[in-house]
């Protein structure tokens, strides 16, 4: 396990910056995460990344198709909100593990 | 009158369910029932073979009755729905069969009309799938005459069952093509919606390092919107696209339509199930084994080998009105065939990822973990044999436990 300082804040990650606990999380770390990725963080970011909070909160195993059905966004906009591999992105802005798909 | 525990697919894990329960409940007190819709039992993970012709398709299928014991009644019918709330099935012949307790392995199927453009008009003429015996076959007879070009691995979304089958496809492939002479003339290019070629880091290292030995290309976290047969061109939700000639996918892969008829499956048709016990979390006299379920351990037929001891211990306490054994630690064991008369063996469980080591017996082996040889290409073609002669007769594999060994595994703590 790694310690990191993002914002100012020190915080546990693993080697692939994802957070490792959840409560160490707040909105400058999220705003500061999101700079790196050249992302402006708007209303619907947010609400997409409490959406992927309380999955995980939940237990429930985050899948590109829970997002594209959960009425937040369509999978289309999660790309244009967080491009390239976007739940990738926003799970490591919203502080929880990166996604694995099972196998 | 007996009681009557019904078993909903007589594929892997429904037979050998049927074979295992037959040992250890009194015929006196039980009728067990067995139903399936198809007359055959096809070993799937020959259809990996028969598209390189290196199986025929008679080695891949036999006849389901013939694995289904004699007390067992097995019934031809295809299960509308489940009314869990009554113990009842609805067949779709309109009959109704009640149970005590109901065992799910309906397994999963591909579901190619999930991504738009796929199974058009160029299905089964450039898109291929190699997951059902007849994507196998139509994709054998393309590959005898096929001249070349871009041939695109694919994986539409996970989780597929087999999840290694598609990375073996290219590996194999790239064999093919090179016996054939005519590697130069075919871009192998692996397109998944995972990060990496696996989802473990370990494992996924070692067989990145194999795909650039073997000059086949990765496109990683690729989530794929539509093919576009036009431009014969499969594009992800991002707007990144890959060009094909030929492209060999892996549609996404769900439960059987009953699940969704019957209003107990998740978003995929996958039936919730506690990943330690198996039972179902719709309804306590309900359990599910094999690729039915929603547990997070590969969807592969040693696993729901590994899964029916566990079952069947707590049907057993489920009767004897015990607590369940949260037993199932997510063992999985897979061989995966990397062409050029080698393979591979990996070995894991929902906390221990696949590492390098010895198998099955610690410090001897003979099969090694993790590592390319000979040895574990025997192992996988001795698989076809111990599936047909003891695996789906629920006998035990000599040395090969439900739960995983950490002996013989080189851990890093
Ligand atoms: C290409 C490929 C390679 C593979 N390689 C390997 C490997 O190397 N090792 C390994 O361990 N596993 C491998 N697998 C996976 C393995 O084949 C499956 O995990 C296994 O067969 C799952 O068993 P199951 O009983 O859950 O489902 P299945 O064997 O698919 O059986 C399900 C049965 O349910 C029946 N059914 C479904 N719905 C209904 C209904 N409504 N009414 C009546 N009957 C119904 C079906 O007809 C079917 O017979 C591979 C799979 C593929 C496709």
């Amino acid at each position: 396990m790694n310690e990191k300082t993002i914002a100012g804040y020190c915080v546990k990650c693993n080697d692939q910056g994802f957070m490792e606990d959840l409560n160490e999380w707040n909105e400058d770390i999220a705003k500061e995460l999101a700079k790196e990725e050249s992302i402006e963080l708007t209303e619907k970011h947010w609400t997409v990344l409490k959406y992927l909070q309380d999955q995980c909160k939940e237990g429930v195993d985050i899948t590109m198709r829970k997002v594209g059905k959960s009425g937040i966004v369509d999978i289309k906009e999660f790309y244009q909100l967080f491009p390239k591999a976007p739940l990738k992105t926003a799970s490591k802005l919203a502080g929880i593990p990166k996604p694995v798909s099972c196998i | 009158m007996k009681k009557s525990i019904l078993i909903l697919g007589a594929g892997t894990a429904g037979t050998i369910m049927a074979n295992q329960l037959n040992k250890k409940l009194d015929s006196n007190e039980w009728q067990i029932t067995i139903i399936d819709k198809e007359t055959k039992h096809y070993y799937q993970p020959g259809f990996l073979f028969l598209p390189f012709d290196l199986y025929t398709p008679e080695q891949v299928v036999k006849n389901i009755d013939g694995f289904i014991p004699k007390n067992v009644q097995l019934l031809r019918q295809d299960v509308h729905q489940i009314v869990h709330s009554e113990n009842k099935l609805l067949l779709a012949d309109g009959k109704v069969i009640n149970y005590d307790v109901l065992v799910i392995a309906t397994g999963s199927k591909i579901a190619p009309e999930e991504i738009q453009g796929m199974d058009g008009s160029e299905w089964y003429k450039s898109i291929f799938d190699f997951y059902t015996f007849d994507g196998a076959l139509n994709l054998r007879n393309k590959l005898r005459t096929w001249e070349g070009g871009k041939l695109v691995v694919h994986i539409c979304e996970m989780p597929i069952k087999c999840p290694v089958a598609p990375l073996e496809f290219a590996f194999m492939a790239d064999d093919f093509f090179r016996k054939k002479n005519m590697r130069d003339k075919v871009e192998i290019i692996y397109v998944t919606p995972m990060s990496g070629a696996f989802t473990k880091p370990i494992a996924a290292k070692e067989l990145e390092y194999l795909l650039e030995s073997k000059q086949i290309k990765i496109v990683s976290d690729f989530n794929i919107e539509k093919v576009d047969t036009e431009k014969k061109q499969i594009v992800d939700y991002g707007d990144r696209s890959v060009d094909y000639d030929l492209l060999v996918t892996v549609p996404t892969n769900m439960g059987d339509d009953l699940i969704l008829r019957s209003a107990m499956g998740d978003d995929l048709n996958f039936v919730p199930t506690d990943k330690h016990t198996l039972q179902s979390k719709v309804k306590e006299n309900i359990f599910v084994i094999g690729d039915a379920t929603d547990i997070p351990a590969s969807k592969a037929g040693a696993v729901a080998h590994f899964e029916s001891d566990i079952v069947t211990g707590n049907i057993l306490k489920y009767i004897a009105g015990e607590p369940l054994d949260p037993e199932f630690d997510g063992h999985s064991n897979c061989f995966i065939e990397t062409g050029n008369g080698k393979a591979l063996l990996i070995d894991f469980n929902y906390e221990q990822e696949p590492v390098k080591g010895t198998f099955p017996i610690p410090g001897i082996g003979p099969l090694r973990l993790l590592k390319e040889n000979r040895i574990n290409h025997w192992g996988k073609l001795a698989f076809r044999w111990i599936y047909w002669n003891i695996l789906i007769k629920g006998r035990p594999i000599p040395f090969v436990t439900s739960k995983m060994k950490k002996a013989g595994k080189q851990i890093n703590k």
